[in-house]
Protein backbone atom coordinates (compact mmCIF):
# COMPACT_ATOMS: atom_id res chain seq x y z
CA UNK A 1 0.00 0.00 0.00
CA UNK A 2 1.43 3.01 -0.72
CA UNK A 3 0.06 6.82 0.12
CA UNK A 4 0.29 10.12 -0.80
CA UNK A 5 -0.66 12.96 1.48
CA UNK A 6 -1.70 16.79 0.95
CA UNK A 7 -3.14 19.42 2.37
CA UNK A 8 -4.50 21.98 0.11
CA UNK A 9 -5.54 25.40 1.58
CA UNK A 10 -8.94 27.14 0.61
CA UNK A 11 -7.73 28.73 -2.32
CA UNK A 12 -6.44 25.29 -3.74
CA UNK A 13 -2.91 26.23 -2.87
CA UNK A 14 -1.19 22.65 -1.91
CA UNK A 15 0.53 23.66 1.63
CA UNK A 16 1.90 20.15 2.26
CA UNK A 17 3.37 16.85 0.59
CA UNK A 18 3.90 13.99 1.71
CA UNK A 19 4.49 9.94 -0.05
CA UNK A 20 4.99 7.16 2.32
CA UNK A 21 4.29 3.56 2.25
CA UNK A 22 2.44 1.10 4.71
CA UNK A 23 4.10 0.25 7.92
CA UNK A 24 1.88 -2.45 8.71
CA UNK A 25 2.06 -6.12 7.69
CA UNK A 26 5.72 -6.05 7.42
CA UNK A 27 5.81 -3.01 5.44
CA UNK A 28 8.78 -0.36 5.57
CA UNK A 29 7.15 2.73 5.28
CA UNK A 30 8.35 2.99 1.94
CA UNK A 31 5.83 4.37 -1.26
CA UNK A 32 6.13 2.14 -3.72
CA UNK A 33 3.40 3.37 -6.76
CA UNK A 34 2.84 1.33 -9.41
CA UNK A 35 3.53 3.56 -11.95
CA UNK A 36 7.10 4.89 -10.15
CA UNK A 37 7.83 7.26 -13.21
CA UNK A 38 4.45 9.04 -13.41
CA UNK A 39 3.82 8.81 -9.98
CA UNK A 40 5.69 12.02 -9.01
CA UNK A 41 2.68 14.09 -11.18
CA UNK A 42 0.34 11.95 -11.71
CA UNK A 43 -0.65 11.87 -7.97
CA UNK A 44 -0.76 15.10 -7.33
CA UNK A 45 -2.94 14.92 -10.51
CA UNK A 46 -5.44 12.50 -9.50
CA UNK A 47 -5.98 14.61 -6.04
CA UNK A 48 -6.69 17.62 -7.59
CA UNK A 49 -8.68 16.31 -10.21
CA UNK A 50 -10.86 15.15 -7.20
CA UNK A 51 -11.73 18.68 -5.45
CA UNK A 52 -15.00 18.76 -7.39
CA UNK A 53 -16.60 15.60 -5.92
CA UNK A 54 -14.85 17.22 -2.52
CA UNK A 55 -16.55 20.61 -3.02
CA UNK A 56 -19.99 18.73 -3.89
CA UNK A 57 -19.55 16.67 -0.88
CA UNK A 58 -18.63 19.69 1.16
CA UNK A 59 -22.42 21.11 1.21
CA UNK A 60 -24.40 17.66 1.78
CA UNK A 61 -22.01 16.20 4.32
CA UNK A 62 -21.31 17.86 7.58
CA UNK A 63 -19.02 15.97 9.22
CA UNK A 64 -14.79 16.84 9.14
CA UNK A 65 -14.08 13.70 7.45
CA UNK A 66 -15.82 12.72 4.30
CA UNK A 67 -14.81 9.14 4.48
CA UNK A 68 -13.57 7.90 0.53
CA UNK A 69 -14.68 10.41 -1.81
CA UNK A 70 -12.60 9.24 -5.36
CA UNK A 71 -11.43 6.33 -7.23
CA UNK A 72 -9.18 6.72 -10.12
CA UNK A 73 -9.39 2.85 -11.33
CA UNK A 74 -6.61 2.97 -14.36
CA UNK A 75 -4.10 4.15 -11.08
CA UNK A 76 -5.95 2.05 -8.62
CA UNK A 77 -5.93 5.14 -6.89
CA UNK A 78 -8.31 6.14 -3.92
CA UNK A 79 -8.99 9.28 -2.67
CA UNK A 80 -10.11 9.92 1.33
CA UNK A 81 -11.19 13.58 2.17
CA UNK A 82 -11.49 15.72 5.53
CA UNK A 83 -12.04 18.91 5.76
CA UNK A 84 -11.05 21.76 8.60
CA UNK A 85 -13.93 24.10 9.88
CA UNK A 86 -11.26 26.93 8.09
CA UNK A 87 -11.45 25.64 4.76
CA UNK A 88 -8.51 23.53 4.53
CA UNK A 89 -8.53 20.44 2.81
CA UNK A 90 -6.61 16.97 3.89
CA UNK A 91 -6.63 14.53 1.08
CA UNK A 92 -5.25 11.05 1.29
CA UNK A 93 -4.32 9.16 -2.15
CA UNK A 94 -3.87 5.35 -1.38
CA UNK A 95 -2.84 2.74 -3.87
CA UNK A 96 -3.16 -0.63 -2.41
CA UNK A 97 -0.39 -3.03 -3.89
CA UNK A 98 -0.12 -5.01 -6.93
CA UNK A 99 -1.52 -8.27 -6.08
CA UNK A 100 1.29 -10.90 -7.22
CA UNK A 101 -1.17 -11.91 -9.66
CA UNK A 102 1.68 -11.85 -12.77
CA UNK A 103 4.12 -13.30 -10.70
CA UNK A 104 2.30 -16.02 -9.87
CA UNK A 105 0.70 -16.34 -13.16
CA UNK A 106 4.11 -16.60 -15.18
CA UNK A 107 5.62 -18.34 -12.12
CA UNK A 108 3.19 -20.74 -11.73
CA UNK A 109 4.68 -24.02 -10.02
CA UNK A 110 6.69 -21.05 -7.98
CA UNK A 111 3.40 -20.25 -6.32
CA UNK A 112 3.96 -22.75 -3.19
CA UNK A 113 7.50 -21.24 -2.41
CA UNK A 114 7.60 -18.84 0.66
CA UNK A 115 8.54 -15.12 -1.43
CA UNK A 116 5.31 -15.30 -3.13
CA UNK A 117 3.38 -16.27 -0.25
CA UNK A 118 4.61 -14.34 2.40
CA UNK A 119 3.61 -11.49 -0.19
CA UNK A 120 0.13 -12.48 -0.35
CA UNK A 121 -0.18 -12.68 3.06
CA UNK A 122 1.14 -9.54 4.11
CA UNK A 123 -0.74 -7.82 1.76
CA UNK A 124 -4.38 -9.70 2.62
CA UNK A 125 -3.46 -9.07 6.31
CA UNK A 126 -2.94 -4.84 5.99
CA UNK A 127 -5.93 -2.80 6.46
CA UNK A 128 -4.86 -1.46 3.31
CA UNK A 129 -5.81 -4.46 0.78
CA UNK A 130 -9.24 -3.67 0.71
CA UNK A 131 -9.34 0.32 -0.02
CA UNK A 132 -12.98 0.63 0.65
CA UNK A 133 -13.87 -1.44 4.31
CA UNK A 134 -15.00 -0.14 7.36
CA UNK A 135 -11.28 -0.98 8.87
CA UNK A 136 -9.39 1.19 6.57
CA UNK A 137 -12.04 4.43 6.56
CA UNK A 138 -11.46 4.14 10.48
CA UNK A 139 -7.85 3.76 10.42
CA UNK A 140 -7.85 6.83 8.01
CA UNK A 141 -9.90 8.68 9.93
CA UNK A 142 -7.55 8.50 13.08
CA UNK A 143 -4.63 9.29 10.96
CA UNK A 144 -7.02 12.72 9.51
CA UNK A 145 -7.95 13.85 13.00
CA UNK A 146 -4.06 12.88 14.46
CA UNK A 147 -2.80 15.31 11.34
CA UNK A 148 -6.01 17.95 11.98
CA UNK A 149 -4.40 18.34 15.97
CA UNK A 150 -0.93 18.85 14.56
CA UNK A 151 -2.43 21.08 11.92
CA UNK A 152 -4.20 23.29 14.84
CA UNK A 153 -1.25 23.80 16.18
CA UNK A 154 0.87 24.64 12.92
CA UNK A 155 -2.53 27.48 12.57
CA UNK A 156 -2.54 29.04 16.15
CA UNK A 157 1.36 30.12 15.49
CA UNK A 158 1.01 33.46 15.07
CA UNK A 159 3.80 33.36 12.39
CA UNK A 160 1.61 31.54 10.53
CA UNK A 161 -1.06 32.98 7.82
CA UNK A 162 -3.48 30.68 6.43
CA UNK A 163 -2.74 29.79 2.77
CA UNK A 164 1.39 29.75 3.73
CA UNK A 165 3.00 26.50 2.93
CA UNK A 166 3.92 24.23 5.81
CA UNK A 167 7.76 23.59 6.25
CA UNK A 168 8.35 22.75 9.70
CA UNK A 169 10.35 19.65 9.89
CA UNK A 170 8.48 18.82 13.20
CA UNK A 171 5.09 18.63 11.64
CA UNK A 172 6.32 16.33 8.85
CA UNK A 173 7.73 14.24 11.39
CA UNK A 174 4.54 14.13 13.13
CA UNK A 175 2.68 13.35 10.15
CA UNK A 176 5.28 10.42 9.19
CA UNK A 177 4.81 9.02 12.99
CA UNK A 178 0.72 9.12 12.49
CA UNK A 179 1.23 7.45 9.28
CA UNK A 180 3.31 4.73 10.79
CA UNK A 181 0.77 4.39 13.77
CA UNK A 182 -2.76 4.09 11.23
CA UNK A 183 -1.86 2.93 8.03
CA UNK B 1 28.75 46.94 38.28
CA UNK B 2 29.82 47.61 34.61
CA UNK B 3 31.59 44.19 34.66
CA UNK B 4 28.90 42.03 35.59
CA UNK B 5 26.26 43.71 33.10
CA UNK B 6 28.77 43.04 30.39
CA UNK B 7 29.39 39.48 30.79
CA UNK B 8 25.58 38.98 31.31
CA UNK B 9 25.17 40.57 27.96
CA UNK B 10 27.57 38.65 26.59
CA UNK B 11 26.32 35.30 27.52
CA UNK B 12 23.01 36.31 26.12
CA UNK B 13 24.27 37.09 22.94
CA UNK B 14 25.94 33.78 22.57
CA UNK B 15 23.07 32.13 23.38
CA UNK B 16 20.80 34.09 20.32
CA UNK B 17 23.83 33.66 17.93
CA UNK B 18 25.22 30.89 18.28
CA UNK B 19 22.85 27.90 19.87
CA UNK B 20 25.40 24.67 19.21
CA UNK B 21 28.15 26.70 21.65
CA UNK B 22 25.54 26.73 24.97
CA UNK B 23 27.23 25.49 27.83
CA UNK B 24 24.93 23.49 29.21
CA UNK B 25 25.01 19.75 28.91
CA UNK B 26 21.62 18.96 28.32
CA UNK B 27 21.90 20.51 24.86
CA UNK B 28 24.84 19.50 23.92
CA UNK B 29 23.70 15.76 23.74
CA UNK B 30 20.64 16.48 22.55
CA UNK B 31 22.29 18.93 19.38
CA UNK B 32 23.46 16.14 17.26
CA UNK B 33 20.49 14.49 15.71
CA UNK B 34 18.17 17.29 14.76
CA UNK B 35 20.90 19.81 13.07
CA UNK B 36 22.02 16.68 11.13
CA UNK B 37 18.71 16.10 9.38
CA UNK B 38 17.53 20.17 9.29
CA UNK B 39 20.61 22.75 9.70
CA UNK B 40 19.34 26.48 11.03
CA UNK B 41 16.35 24.74 13.02
CA UNK B 42 16.04 25.93 16.23
CA UNK B 43 14.68 24.16 18.99
CA UNK B 44 13.63 25.96 22.16
CA UNK B 45 16.10 24.67 25.00
CA UNK B 46 13.74 22.42 26.42
CA UNK B 47 13.07 20.69 23.19
CA UNK B 48 9.41 21.31 23.25
CA UNK B 49 7.75 22.48 20.06
CA UNK B 50 4.29 23.66 19.68
CA UNK B 51 3.93 20.95 18.15
CA UNK B 52 4.34 18.79 22.05
CA UNK B 53 2.30 21.02 23.79
CA UNK B 54 -1.19 20.00 24.28
CA UNK B 55 -3.96 22.30 23.00
CA UNK B 56 -6.27 21.86 25.99
CA UNK B 57 -3.72 22.63 28.30
CA UNK B 58 -5.08 26.80 28.50
CA UNK B 59 -8.52 25.47 28.00
CA UNK B 60 -9.63 26.98 31.39
CA UNK B 61 -7.18 29.30 31.87
CA UNK B 62 -8.48 32.74 32.78
CA UNK B 63 -6.96 35.88 31.04
CA UNK B 64 -6.37 39.03 33.31
CA UNK B 65 -8.76 41.47 32.30
CA UNK B 66 -6.17 44.39 33.24
CA UNK B 67 -3.95 43.18 30.79
CA UNK B 68 -6.62 42.73 28.26
CA UNK B 69 -7.87 45.74 28.53
CA UNK B 70 -4.57 47.77 28.16
CA UNK B 71 -3.35 45.27 25.48
CA UNK B 72 -6.73 46.01 23.70
CA UNK B 73 -6.29 49.86 24.25
CA UNK B 74 -2.47 49.44 22.88
CA UNK B 75 -4.21 48.10 19.72
CA UNK B 76 -6.76 50.39 19.20
CA UNK B 77 -3.76 53.07 19.54
CA UNK B 78 -1.60 51.26 16.35
CA UNK B 79 -4.75 51.42 14.32
CA UNK B 80 -5.43 54.99 14.74
CA UNK B 81 -1.86 56.11 13.67
CA UNK B 82 -2.20 56.75 10.02
CA UNK B 83 -5.80 56.18 9.39
CA UNK B 84 -8.17 59.26 7.42
CA UNK B 85 -11.12 58.97 9.55
CA UNK B 86 -13.58 56.34 11.70
CA UNK B 87 -14.38 54.33 8.77
CA UNK B 88 -10.66 53.71 8.18
CA UNK B 89 -10.05 52.98 11.89
CA UNK B 90 -13.39 50.49 12.12
CA UNK B 91 -11.83 48.85 9.21
CA UNK B 92 -8.11 48.01 10.16
CA UNK B 93 -9.64 46.73 13.94
CA UNK B 94 -12.17 44.63 11.13
CA UNK B 95 -8.74 43.11 9.91
CA UNK B 96 -6.67 42.76 12.92
CA UNK B 97 -9.74 40.61 14.27
CA UNK B 98 -10.44 38.72 11.00
CA UNK B 99 -7.41 36.07 11.37
CA UNK B 100 -7.96 35.70 15.03
CA UNK B 101 -11.68 34.34 14.17
CA UNK B 102 -10.03 31.98 11.22
CA UNK B 103 -8.11 30.53 14.29
CA UNK B 104 -10.16 30.10 16.54
CA UNK B 105 -12.84 27.83 14.37
CA UNK B 106 -9.87 25.65 13.98
CA UNK B 107 -9.53 25.27 17.68
CA UNK B 108 -12.82 25.57 18.57
CA UNK B 109 -13.63 22.29 16.76
CA UNK B 110 -10.70 20.78 18.37
CA UNK B 111 -11.94 20.73 21.55
CA UNK B 112 -15.38 19.81 21.03
CA UNK B 113 -13.84 16.71 19.39
CA UNK B 114 -11.12 16.61 21.66
CA UNK B 115 -14.06 16.57 24.76
CA UNK B 116 -16.58 14.41 23.01
CA UNK B 117 -14.28 11.31 23.05
CA UNK B 118 -13.07 9.78 25.72
CA UNK B 119 -10.67 11.32 28.28
CA UNK B 120 -8.12 8.01 26.98
CA UNK B 121 -6.89 9.11 23.66
CA UNK B 122 -7.00 12.75 22.92
CA UNK B 123 -7.33 11.79 18.84
CA UNK B 124 -9.92 9.13 19.45
CA UNK B 125 -13.51 10.76 17.84
CA UNK B 126 -15.56 7.57 17.41
CA UNK B 127 -18.22 9.33 19.73
CA UNK B 128 -19.57 11.69 17.56
CA UNK B 129 -17.27 14.94 16.38
CA UNK B 130 -18.97 18.20 16.02
CA UNK B 131 -21.18 19.22 12.35
CA UNK B 132 -19.12 21.74 10.09
CA UNK B 133 -22.14 24.17 9.65
CA UNK B 134 -23.83 23.98 6.37
CA UNK B 135 -27.38 26.40 6.67
CA UNK B 136 -26.75 30.21 8.31
CA UNK B 137 -28.39 29.47 11.06
CA UNK B 138 -26.02 26.52 11.95
CA UNK B 139 -23.32 28.90 11.56
CA UNK B 140 -24.65 31.85 13.56
CA UNK B 141 -25.97 29.51 16.26
CA UNK B 142 -22.20 28.77 16.60
CA UNK B 143 -21.02 32.20 17.01
CA UNK B 144 -24.00 33.06 19.29
CA UNK B 145 -23.01 30.20 21.58
CA UNK B 146 -19.80 28.36 21.56
CA UNK B 147 -17.92 31.23 20.11
CA UNK B 148 -18.84 33.81 22.48
CA UNK B 149 -18.38 31.74 25.03
CA UNK B 150 -14.65 30.36 23.78
CA UNK B 151 -14.12 33.94 23.89
CA UNK B 152 -15.78 35.90 26.78
CA UNK B 153 -17.38 33.03 28.90
CA UNK B 154 -21.12 33.48 28.28
CA UNK B 155 -23.44 33.59 25.35
CA UNK B 156 -24.31 36.59 23.05
CA UNK B 157 -27.69 38.57 24.02
CA UNK B 158 -29.59 38.22 21.07
CA UNK B 159 -29.98 36.61 17.65
CA UNK B 160 -32.11 38.41 15.37
CA UNK B 161 -32.87 38.03 11.19
CA UNK B 162 -33.74 41.48 9.49
CA UNK B 163 -37.53 41.88 8.97
CA UNK B 164 -37.35 44.16 6.46
CA UNK B 165 -37.98 42.30 2.90
CA UNK B 166 -35.72 44.05 1.13
CA UNK B 167 -32.37 42.62 3.00
CA UNK B 168 -33.26 39.21 3.83
CA UNK B 169 -29.29 38.39 3.98
CA UNK B 170 -28.90 40.45 7.05
CA UNK B 171 -28.31 39.09 10.88
CA UNK B 172 -27.90 40.48 13.66
CA UNK B 173 -26.10 39.37 16.94
CA UNK B 174 -26.45 41.43 19.95
CA UNK B 175 -24.39 41.90 23.09
CA UNK B 176 -25.35 44.10 25.70
CA UNK B 177 -21.95 45.00 27.11
CA UNK B 178 -19.30 44.06 25.50
CA UNK B 179 -16.07 43.12 27.14
CA UNK B 180 -13.42 44.78 24.03
CA UNK B 181 -15.44 48.46 24.99
CA UNK B 182 -15.58 48.15 28.92
CA UNK B 183 -12.72 50.53 29.58
CA UNK B 184 -13.21 52.53 26.21
CA UNK B 185 -14.61 55.37 26.33
CA UNK B 186 -14.82 57.08 23.57
CA UNK B 187 -14.59 61.31 22.12
CA UNK B 188 -17.79 63.02 21.14
CA UNK B 189 -16.10 63.97 17.81
CA UNK B 190 -15.87 60.24 17.41
CA UNK B 191 -19.16 58.93 18.77
CA UNK B 192 -19.98 57.04 15.53
CA UNK B 193 -16.69 54.73 16.53
CA UNK B 194 -17.26 50.99 18.31
CA UNK B 195 -14.17 49.36 19.05
CA UNK B 196 -16.20 46.09 18.73
CA UNK B 197 -15.29 46.44 15.03
CA UNK B 198 -12.32 44.02 16.41
CA UNK B 199 -15.06 41.44 17.48
CA UNK B 200 -16.62 41.76 14.30
CA UNK B 201 -13.58 41.10 11.98
CA UNK B 202 -13.32 38.12 14.27
CA UNK B 203 -17.16 36.74 13.38
CA UNK B 204 -15.84 37.98 9.69
CA UNK B 205 -13.02 35.65 10.10
CA UNK B 206 -16.04 32.69 11.34
CA UNK B 207 -17.87 33.25 8.92
CA UNK B 208 -15.50 33.01 5.74
CA UNK B 209 -13.83 30.59 7.36
CA UNK B 210 -16.80 28.08 7.06
CA UNK B 211 -16.99 29.23 3.42
CA UNK B 212 -19.92 32.00 4.32
CA UNK B 213 -18.62 35.10 2.67
CA UNK B 214 -19.86 37.80 4.77
CA UNK B 215 -19.41 41.54 5.92
CA UNK B 216 -19.47 42.28 9.36
CA UNK B 217 -20.18 45.82 11.12
CA UNK B 218 -20.21 46.92 14.41
CA UNK B 219 -22.71 49.45 15.43
CA UNK B 220 -23.61 51.40 18.85
CA UNK B 221 -27.33 50.74 20.09
CA UNK B 222 -27.60 51.85 23.92
CA UNK B 223 -30.48 51.26 25.71
CA UNK B 224 -30.92 53.20 28.97
CA UNK B 225 -30.26 49.90 31.14
CA UNK B 226 -27.08 49.00 28.63
CA UNK B 227 -25.37 52.17 27.74
CA UNK B 228 -22.57 50.11 25.44
CA UNK B 229 -25.03 47.77 24.03
CA UNK B 230 -23.51 46.94 20.64
CA UNK B 231 -25.06 45.11 17.77
CA UNK B 232 -23.22 42.99 14.94
CA UNK B 233 -24.52 43.44 11.67
CA UNK B 234 -23.43 40.49 10.03
CA UNK B 235 -24.61 40.66 5.50
CA UNK B 236 -24.23 37.88 3.99
CA UNK B 237 -22.90 37.64 -0.18
CA UNK B 238 -25.56 36.76 -2.75
CA UNK B 239 -23.78 33.19 -3.68
CA UNK B 240 -24.20 32.29 0.18
CA UNK B 241 -28.06 33.36 -0.12
CA UNK B 242 -28.66 31.14 -3.91
CA UNK B 243 -26.41 28.33 -1.94
CA UNK B 244 -28.82 28.73 1.11
CA UNK B 245 -31.61 27.99 -1.16
CA UNK B 246 -30.59 25.03 -2.63
CA UNK B 247 -29.70 23.45 0.44
CA UNK B 248 -33.11 24.22 1.62
CA UNK B 249 -34.68 22.12 -1.32
CA UNK B 250 -33.05 19.69 -1.03
CA UNK B 251 -33.20 19.57 2.71
CA UNK B 252 -29.71 20.05 4.07
CA UNK B 253 -30.10 21.15 7.67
Amino acid sequence: MSYYFTILSPTDTPIFNIAFGTSKGGGDGIARFRFPDTAQYMNQFIIHSSLDIVEEAQWTNGGMYLKHVDTYPPAAAYISAFLTPSGARFLLLHQPPQLPNSNTGSLGSSSLLGPGGSTTRASSSSIAANPTSPQTEEAVRQFMNEIYESFVKTAMSPFYKQGMEIRSPVFRTKVTAAGKKWL
Amino acid sequence: MAAPRHSAMLSISNNVGTPQSTSSDKTQIAQPQSPAQTPGLRVPSNRKTIYDRHLNRSRNAELSRASFAYLFAEMVTYAQRRVTGIQDLEKRLNEQGYPLGLRLLDLLFYRATSTSSSALSSSSTSSSPPNRPLRILALLHLIHGPLWRLLFQRSADALEHSVSPDTPNEYMITDNDPLVNTYISVPREMSMLNCAAYIAGVIEGVCDGCGFEAKVSAHNQPTEMWPSRTVFLVRFGDTVMEREKVLERQGVK
